[in-house]
C-alpha cells in the first residue's frame, strides 16, 4: 500500500482553476519530483499537501490516515521554502532548535538532536552565526536542518535551489539526495528545472496547466515522452510536424515526431552501426553552441531546423558553419507524440 | 432636400447606382456645417447607405463640397458618425474632395480602430458583500485571538514573554517623545479654546476643569491611541506582512506552531499593557500644557491645580484608562489582522500597513463614541 495517497485534488481561486482531478500515490521513502513550468499549479499542490492551503475537493491520506481536513501543524509534514524563511533574530542553532523548543522537548534531548542535524548538513561550526551572516546555500541548509530536526513523516521542498548559483545548487542537490536516502524520508520536491528533476528523483510527476501529464522514472520520462509538451519540456527534442517529418525522413505520421538531438548520428566511414534501422539525411550546419562536453549543432535539413548533439571529443572535429553533414536517424529512437 | 443656407446634403443623381453596375455615389454638401448651426443627423443617410451597401461589395460614397460649404468641428462630428454608420453598412467614405484639413482630421480620427469598451472602472463605493467579508474576517481573527488567549491562560500557549517585553519596549518607551509633544500641544489647544469662551462671562477658572476632564476622560486616551495606530499598528502590519511574504509564517505552521499564539498574542498583550500607562503620561502632560496657557493668560498655578484637585475624580482617570485598554486592543487587532492576511508581494505589505492604520483609527473612533454613550448611561 502506498504511503501517501492523493485522490481527486481540485483547487480554484475565484474563477481560476489551479489544478483539477490530481491523483497520485507515493511509496514510503520515495523521492518524488513535481516538475512543470511556472504557473502550472505545482507549488499550490505542495501547499495543499502541507495544509497551508485548503483544497476544494479530494482526499489526502498518509499511512492510511485521512488528513485532508487536518490542520497543518498536526500533519507531521515539514516544508522547506524557496525564500529559506529563517527567523532573522535567531542564530543557526536557535533556528534549528526552534521546532523542538516549541514542542517543549527538554534541553538535554534537544541538544544532541540539533548537533546531529547540523553535522548532517555540515554546518556544525556555524551554529552561532545569524542568517544574515550566511550565504544563500548555507541558509537553505539551515532551513533543511530546521525541517528535518522535528523528524517529519514527509518532507516537502518548494523550489529550494532556485535562488542559488549553479555550483552551490549542484552541491546542495547532492546533499539533499544523500540525506533523504540516509533518513529514508518520503520527499516531495517541486522544481521547474528538468536537470534537478532528472538527477534527484525516484519518480517524476510532470505537470502542465493544472494536470499531471506524465508520471514515471527519470529514464522513462526522458526517453519515452508521452506528448509534444513533455518532449519539449524535459529534453531539447526536435519536434517535427507531419510535413517536416515527410520532408526530412520520408515518414508518414499522424501527429508529431520527437527526436532526441543526441540520438542522431553523423555518418563516419568505417563505423559499425550494429544493424540499426537507420534513415539517412543530409543537413547544412547553420551554427553551434558549446555546452561543455557536448557541442550542439543547429542544422538545416531541406529547410527544416534540426539540432544535433555531438560529444566534444576534440577541437579538430568541429564542423564549421556551412559544412554539409551526412546524418543517420535511428528509427528506434524516433517517437511519435500527440 | 433642403434649399436654404443651412447645412444640407444632396445626392448627385447622375451617379446613383443602377442595379449592380456601380457601387459609387456622390453626395454634395451645401451650406454652413458649423457647430453653432443646425446640422443634419448622420442617420438621415441610412436609407442611402442601405441602398448603396446592397448594390455592391465595395460600395463607396464620395463626399463633395457644394455651394457655400463651410465646416468646423460640428461637421467633423457628423462625418465621424457617418463613417461609423457607413462601416456598419459595409460602405466606404471618400473625403478626398473635401478641404485638405478636413480630410486630414478624418484620417487622424479613423486611423485607430475604436477599442471595445473596457471593463467598468473600479467601484469607489464599498459593496455590502465587501463589508460582510470584512466583518467575517475580523470575527474569525477575533475568535482565533480569543482561543489563543484562553490557551495562554491555561498555560498551553507557545507565547514567549520575552517577545512581550520586546514589543512593550518598542511600543511604550520608544513612543514617549512624540506622545510628549502631542499631549502638551493638545492640552494647550484645549486651554486656549476654553479660555476664549469662558472669559466672556468671567469663568476663566473653570479652564482647569475643562483641561483636566477633557484630557483624562477623552483626549489623553484618544490622542495616544491615534499616535499608536499610526506608529505601532502600522509597524505590526508591516512586520507580520513581511513575515508572510518571506514565508516565515508558513514555516512556523509547518513546525507545529500557531502563528496567532506565537506572533499575534505578544503584540496585543504589549499594546494593551502599554496603552493605560501612556495614557496617564499623556493626561499629566496635557494638563501641564493647559496649565502653561492658563498661567500665561489669567490664572496662577495655585488656582489652576487647586481647582483640579477639587474637580478631577479618580473615576475620570479610570474611565480614560479603560478606554485606552479597549483602544489598544482594537489597534493591535487591526494591525495584526492586516499583517496576517497580507498577500505574498512587497506591494501587499504597503496595502496591509495602510489598512491597519485606516481600520485602527475607524475602530477607535467608533469605540470611543460607543464608550461615551455607555459612560453617560451609567452615569460615570
Amino acid at each position: 500500500m502506498s504511503f501517501v495517497c492523493i485522490s481527486d485534488f481540485c483547487k480554484r481561486f475565484a474563477t481560476h482553476t489551479v489544478f483539477e482531478n490530481i491523483s497520485c500515490e507515493i511509496k514510503q521513502g520515495e523521492f518524488i519530483t513535481l516538475l512543470g513550468p511556472s504557473g502550472c499549479g505545482k507549488s499550490t499542490l505542495l501547499r495543499c499537501i502541507a495544509g497551508l492551503t485548503t483544497v476544494d475537493h479530494g482526499t489526502l491520506t498518509v499511512n492510511g490516515e485521512d488528513i485532508t481536513n487536518q490542520i497543518a501543524r498536526l500533519r507531521g509534514i515539514a516544508m522547506v521554502f524557496q525564500s529559506y524563511a529563517l527567523f532573522p533574530n535567531m542564530s543557526v542553532y536557535d533556528n534549528v532548535a526552534f521546532g523542538l523548543k516549541m514542542q517543549k522537548i527538554p534541553k538535554a534531548q534537544r541538544e544532541p538532536r540539533v548537533r546531529e542535524i547540523l553535522e548532517m548538513v555540515e554546518l556544525e561550526s556555524y551554529h552561532n552565526r545569524y542568517p544574515q551572516q550566511l550565504s544563500g546555500g548555507q541558509c537553505q541548509r539551515v532551513a533543511l536542518a530546521r525541517s528535518l530536526v522535528v523528524r517529519p513523516r514527509i518532507l516537502l521542498l518548494d523550489e529550494p535551489l532556485s535562488a542559488l548559483d549553479a555550483r552551490i545548487r549542484k552541491n546542495l542537490r547532492d546533499q539533499i539526495r544523500r540525506i533523504q536516502q540516509e533518513l529514508k524520508l518520503t520527499t516531495i520536491f517541486v522544481t521547474h528545472d528538468q536537470e534537478e528533476a532528472l538527477t534527484l528523483s525516484d519518480r517524476i510527476l510532470l505537470m502542465n496547466d493544472g494536470q499531471i501529464v506524465q508520471t514515471g522514472t527519470a529514464e522513462e520520462i526522458y526517453t519515452e515522452p508521452a506528448s509534444a509538451f513533455v518532449a519539449g519540456f524535459i529534453g531539447n527534442y526536435n519536434l517535427l510536424d507531419r510535413q517536416q517529418a515527410r520532408q526530412v525522413l520520408g515518414l508518414d505520421i499522424s501527429h508529431q515526431l520527437a527526436i532526441r538531438p543526441e540520438s542522431i548520428y553523423v555518418r563516419e566511414s568505417g563505423r559499425d552501426y550494429g544493424g540499426k534501422d537507420l534513415i539517412p539525411a543530409s543537413g547544412i550546419v547553420t551554427g553551434h553552441n558549446l555546452l561543455g562536453n557536448v557541442i550542439r549543432y543547429h542544422l538545416d535539413i531541406t529547410g527544416v531546423p534540426v539540432i544535433v548533439d555531438l560529444l566534444n571529443r576534440s577541437s579538430e572535429r568541429l564542423f564549421t558553419r556551412g559544412s554539409e553533414l551526412d546524418l543517420l536517424f535511428n528509427r528506434d529512437e524516433i517517437r511519435e507524440v500527440s | 432636400m433642403q434649399t436654404n443656407n443651412n447645412a444640407h446634403w444632396q445626392l448627385d443623381t447622375s451617379s446613383k447606382p443602377s442595379g449592380q453596375e456601380s457601387g459609387a455615389v456622390t453626395v454634395e454638401l451645401y451650406g454652413a456645417w458649423l457647430i453653432s448651426r443646425a446640422i443634419p443627423k448622420a442617420t438621415e443617410l441610412d436609407e442611402l447607405l442601405t441602398e448603396v451597401g446592397n448594390s455592391c461589395d465595395e460600395a463607396m460614397i464620395h463626399l463633395v463640397p457644394g455651394a457655400g460649404f463651410e465646416w468646423d468641428t460640428g461637421f467633423m462630428s457628423f462625418l465621424l458618425q457617418l463613417h461609423q454608420r457607413a462601416v456598419a453598412f459595409g460602405v466606404k467614405l471618400d473625403p478626398s474632395r473635401l478641404p485638405v484639413q478636413c480630410g486630414q482630421l478624418f484620417q487622424l480620427a479613423t486611423a485607430v480602430k475604436p477599442e471595445p469598451p473596457s471593463a467598468p472602472a473600479a467601484r469607489s463605493i464599498v459593496s455590502l458583500s465587501e463589508i460582510a467579508d470584512l466583518v467575517k474576517s475580523q470575527l474569525h481573527f477575533g475568535g482565533e485571538v480569543t482561543l489563543a488567549f484562553i490557551a495562554l491562560l491555561s498555560g498551553r500557549a507557545r507565547t514567549r514573554f520575552a517577545d512581550c517585553l520586546f514589543f512593550f519596549q518598542q511600543t511604550g518607551p520608544n513612543a514617549i517623545p512624540i506622545i510628549t509633544l502631542i499631549s502638551v500641544l493638545v492640552g494647550m489647544i484645549l486651554a486656549y479654546l476654553g479660555l476664549v469662551q469662558l472669559r466672556q462671562f468671567g469663568a476663566q477658572v473653570y479652564i482647569a476643569d475643562l483641561v483636566a476632564i477633557g484630557m483624562t476622560r477623552e483626549m489623553g486616551a484618544l490622542m495616544t491611541a491615534v499616535i499608536l495606530a499610526g506608529r505601532t499598528g502600522a509597524a505590526y502590519a508591516a512586520q507580520l506582512g513581511t513575515m508572510q511574504v518571506n514565508e516565515e509564517v508558513d514555516a512556523l505552521v509547518t513546525l507545529g506552531i500557531r502563528p496567532v499564539e506565537y506572533l499575534v498574542l505578544p503584540r496585543i498583550l504589549a499594546l494593551v499593557a502599554v496603552m493605560p500607562l501612556l495614557t496617564i503620561y499623556s493626561d499629566v502632560l496635557g494638563i501641564a500644557g493647559g496649565a502653561l496657557v492658563a498661567v500665561g493668560m489669567d490664572l496662577t498655578f495655585t488656582q489652576f491645580f487647586h481647582h483640579i484637585s477639587q474637580t478631577l475624580s479618580f473615576h475620570a482617570i479610570l474611565a480614560g484608562c479603560f478606554k485606552s485598554i479597549i483602544f489598544g486592543l482594537l489597534i493591535a487587532m487591526a494591525g495584526c489582522q492586516a499583517g496576517m492576511t497580507c498577500g505574498r508581494s512587497s506591494a501587499a505589505v504597503g496595502e496591509a500597513t495602510t489598512r491597519a492604520v485606516v481600520l485602527g483609527i475607524v475602530y477607535l473612533v467608533v469605540a470611543d463614541a460607543l464608550l461615551n454613550i455607555i459612560y453617560y448611561k451609567l452615569g460615570i
